[in-house]
């Protein structure tokens, strides 16, 4: 099927951001996915975030790799450079991109059998080198193109459309990505956008790799009663450890009266996020209590959703490598060859 | 068969028996390297095992005034130190050679040869008496063999001494038990023995404008001078000294002053996957970014090199070539990945492949390389091998021309796009059948999404017959136009014989000397070396314009002929196959005697009138 371009309509009264962009600037092309699917408000909320923090968007790239989740970046950033490549790549290949010009703020959109199955050790590894990007999983425990088999998120005992049930233990990306030293963990649901957006936002801000694990319903093959992905049992079983508020530096003076019972955290480019902690005393610096909490969690099947964890002390990719600021793509080559002289006294070596 | 008549001076091969791991490799490297001081042609070829310690392993040192740089099978002398080769070992040595071995353990009889002349020397009682540390005493039993093979070989002594110093710069207590481990060995060979033997090295001249390097330091180098900003890679034999190599370049030439920035990255993934993933994602953002691998890696890139292929993102893969099928033989040599690389991955694709014969080209075609993947907006396969990659070749100095650009290919710039109405990136193809591509972060009008799905020349997915294949037959277009942009192939056609010579890589040396042999035998030939995939025109007449065509490479299942045939529209029964595989490199006798034994056939059958036209 082709794509469709979405027709350009223009309220005069539509709102724009500080780059004198509406809301609509920021969409892509129209959906081909089912009419009700997770991942359609997931790209809603993306496009409410990028607009909001008002990226610029040709200095975003956007990464996918194979699967309902890595379609979604056509349906976004229309003025955005986009890569949709092969099945569970998306990982190495955003990890190449961001080598090579640390300017572009990266997205990458994947799925539950993209990053949990075929790409799970690209995953791990892009989480341990902490590179610079917001990594997103629409996760419905489902493969969807291929119609309706169990992904890894599957949980055990959720039923298939066809009935049948899973056996195998789910892997938890967040849970996951915490063990594997994550510098930001969050996890949303696509039916809670006001929830997503401001986590979105923070995503955007942290210095490293956001891992935001969205819950995402598949309405054709993982709605049904006796999944655990689906909308009304997620609703049922959600439990928000965080709500999130997302403050841009330049609006941080007039909003800087702290309340009572909440943190702000100040992202590495200044920005701040401020947590309101539903059950109380929860704290997502401590690695070790949000791990705890999680699998107790885990363990009586709520689902907790919020920003789990941040730690913004850590270098990311480029920091560990000191890496030029000019983007390494952007380097004038008089810069990068060493030139005849040098090759001849290297030479004066090899004899 | 025919064998050139040696006088022994500048003439001559060695072969040294180690056990691996004992710090063997270090001494039979000073040998060469001290040879090859004294300006004489020399070569070295180490066939070494998949092991870090205990195993077998073996140093070939050829020496020959007239440049021959092959492995010679006629050893005139073997310096046996591995007790449990010593019967093979022995064998091998020619008739009325020496064999150099350590007597401080009686040699049983059995093993012993009329023919062979033995130089027994107590190499490890000497250094049990001189060195206390176990250690110690088993690193300097080399040094101290080295030290007698100076004595028999007649290599200058000065210039081992300035080898030793310059190794041991700063290391005064190290530099003094190597020169004490050289001395006994050479006394003692001195004082029991004639010496020199009568094969000996003598000074010459031949090596005022040559280096020793191994082809991955050289290709390295090539990359650094490339502009090349991005490598990923995973570990595996035999090229991970390419990685090595570049990465102390880069530490050597690529730090701001300033800052003590890092102008590259090195990213050494969880897998070959992932390496050609960040490679390909590193291109697609404007860098010039590679890999190095070996054929199992080749394997696991086969996905993402068609996603390259497909979504024409440039990227450059420096193969370096070991023994298959699977794990195969990892410290062996081999051509077995010209059919793999060539069409690698599912579906319809071709790839630009680039075929060094030396670590010279290594240097040179990992520069074109870049150029030709930027140029052709597509993966480039440089195809080396363990041979030319892990050995110390003796070639000329390498030449940079300060006047060189990068050859980025077409690339819109931000003034470029403003200019268009607008940008449709498979679209407006040149005279290469390349569109123009953008890099993110120019501007919102350049965007679109790169994928491999199918997709029409506007770059929007396409499930349509018409549309899809529009992209595809460009794609065939743009590689066979590639032909003309690769290294031509090297021909020598002077002979202007009926018989054609046909090969690739690491087979040059080799296949000259038997060139040579063969014109001694009284069979002329011509000379062609396949430099890069797709061929030029010239392969194919070169192909018609002889009777018969022996295609000589390393590998079972001739698979540069099977290329040429299917590439070309030669008739198969012209091109004959000259194999070798058992994964060492190349020799001109196995040449020689394959290539005499088809003419011969040929001959008899009638379907060669005389040997030479």
């Amino acid at each position: 099927m082709p794509s469709i371009a979405k027709p350009v309509v223009r309220h005069p009264s539509q709102q724009t951001n500080e780059l004198g962009l509406t809301i609509r600037d920021y969409e892509g092309t129209m959906s081909t996915l089912c009419a009700g699917c997770g991942h359609d408000s997931i790209t809603a909320a993306i496009v409410r975030a990028l607009w909001e923090i008002a990226m610029p968007p040709h200095m975003l790239g956007k990464m996918s790799g194979i699967g309902c989740s890595s379609k979604t970046p056509a349906y976004f950033a229309n003025g955005a450079h986009g890569f949709n490549s092969a099945h569970g790549r998306m990982p190495a290949i955003a990890t190449g991109a961001a080598a090579a010009n640390r300017d572009i703020t990266y997205i990458g959109v994947s799925g539950d059998g993209d990053s949990l199955s075929i790409g799970l050790g690209h995953m791990c590894h892009a989480i341990r080198r902490n590179v610079r990007m917001v990594y997103v999983i629409e996760n419905n425990g489902v493969y969807g193109l291929t119609k309706g088999q169990f992904s890894a998120s599957a949980d055990v005992g959720s039923k298939s459309k066809r009935g049948e049930s899973n056996q195998f233990q789910p892997i938890d990306p967040v849970i996951l990505a915490l063990g594997l030293g994550a510098t930001f963990v969050a996890r949303g649901f696509s039916g809670d956008k006001e929830h997503l957006v401001p986590i979105l936002r923070a995503a955007f801000a942290h210095r490293g790799l956001a891992l935001v694990d969205v819950i995402s319903p598949c309405v054709t093959f993982n709605d049904h009663s006796g999944s655990t992905k689906s909308y009304l049992y997620t609703r049922k079983n959600e439990l928000k450890a965080t709500a999130a508020d997302f403050v841009p530096v330049r609006e941080e003076i007039v909003t800087s009266i702290a309340e009572e019972g909440v943190t702000s955290i100040a992202m590495h480019d200044g920005n701040i996020v401020r947590f309101r902690s539903v059950p109380e005393g929860y704290d997502p610096t401590d690695r070790q209590r949000v791990m705890s909490f999680l699998l107790d969690k885990k363990n009586s099947s709520e689902i907790v959703t919020g920003l789990l964890f941040i730690d913004e002390t850590v270098d990311n990719l480029h920091e560990q490598n000191n890496t030029s600021a000019v983007p390494l793509c952007q380097l004038p080559y008089e810069q990068l060859c060493p030139g005849a002289r040098a090759l001849d006294q290297l030479q004066d070596e090899f004899r | 068969m025919q064998q050139r008549s040696r006088n022994g001076i500048n003439d001559f091969a060695i072969k040294l028996a180690n056990v691996n791991g004992t710090g063997s490799a270090s001494a039979n490297g000073l040998l060469m390297q001290a040879i090859f001081r004294m300006g004489v042609p020399v070569s070295g070829k180490n066939l070494f095992p998949s092991n870090i310690q205990g195993l077998p392993t073996w140093y070939e040192i050829r020496v020959s005034k007239d440049g021959y740089g092959a492995r010679s099978l006629d050893y005139d002398l073997m310096v046996a130190m591995n007790a449990q080769t010593y019967a093979r070992d022995i064998q091998e040595v020619r008739r009325g050679g020496y064999v150099l071995y350590d007597s401080s353990w009686p040699l049983d009889r059995a093993l012993w040869r009329d023919d062979a002349q033995f130089l027994p020397i107590p190499l490890a009682e000497m250094c049990n008496s001189r060195f206390r540390n176990p250690r110690e005493r088993t690193l300097l039993k080399n040094i101290a063999y080295a030290g007698a093979l100076v004595a028999f070989l007649d290599i200058d002594m000065a210039v081992i001494e300035t080898l030793l110093d310059e190794k041991f710069a700063g290391k005064k207590a190290l530099r003094e038990s190597n020169r004490q481990a050289l001395h006994i060995g050479y006394d003692y060979a001195r004082e029991h023995f004639s010496c020199p033997l009568p094969f000996h090295v003598q000074t010459m001249d031949a090596n005022r404008d040559k280096i020793l390097i191994d082809g991955n330091t050289a290709a390295a180098l090539g990359c650094v001078y490339a502009g090349a900003t991005v490598a990923a890679w995973y570990p595996i034999t035999p090229s991970t000294s390419v990685m090595d190599a570049f990465r102390e370049f880069c530490e050597r030439y690529r730090r701001e002053p300033e800052t003590g920035r890092h102008n590259y990255l090195v990213l050494q993934a969880e897998d070959e996957l992932a390496a050609i993933g960040m490679v390909v994602g590193a291109c697609w953002a404007g860098a010039r970014a590679f890999t190095a691998t070996s054929g199992p890696g080749i394997s696991l890139m086969n996905e993402l090199l068609g996603l390259a292929y497909y979504s024409e993102i440039p990227a450059v893969i420096i193969d370096v070539q070991r023994v298959g099928p699977s794990t195969g033989m990892p410290t062996r040599t081999q051509q077995g990945d010209l059919l793999e690389c060539a069409y690698a991955s599912h579906g319809d694709t071709k790839h630009i492949l680039l075929f060094p014969a030396n670590p010279g080209e290594c240097f040179e075609f990992a520069v074109k390389a870049f150029d030709l993947a930027e140029r052709f907006q597509t993966p480039v396969i440089i195809l080396s091998d363990l041979d030319i990659g892990m050995n110390d070749w003796v070639v000329p100095r390498l030449h940079w021309d300060d006047s060189y650009r990068p050859d980025h290919g077409r690339i819109l710039s931000k003034e470029d796009l403003d200019r268009l109405p607008k940008f449709y990136r498979y679209s407006d193809e040149d005279e290469n059948h390349v569109t123009p591509r953008t890099l993110p972060g120019v501007s919102p009008k350049g965007a679109y999404v790169a994928r491999g799905s199918g997709h029409n020349k506007l770059g929007a997915y396409t499930e349509t017959p018409d549309e899809y294949q529009q992209v595809m037959d460009r794609l065939a277009r743009k590689h066979r136009s590639a032909a003309d942009a690769v290294p031509l192939p090297q021909i020598e056609d002077t002979a202007r014989s009926r018989i054609g010579i046909i090969t690739l890589g690491g087979c040059d040396p080799a296949v000259r000397e038997a060139l040579d042999l063969l014109a001694d035998g009284g069979i002329t030939a011509d000379y062609l070396r396949i430099r890069g995939f797709p061929f030029h025109k010239s392969v194919e007449e070169f192909l018609y314009a002889h009777d018969v065509c022996f295609v000589i490479e390393q590998n079972r299942d001739a698979q540069l002929r099977a290329l040429l045939v299917l590439e070309t529209c030669v008739p198969k029964d012209r091109l004959r196959s000259v194999l070798a595989y058992g994964g060492f490199p190349l020799s001109a006798r196995h040449v020689v005697e394959s290539v005499s034994q088809h003419v011969q056939e040929l001959t008899i059958a009638g379907k060669m009138k005389g040997r030479s036209g």
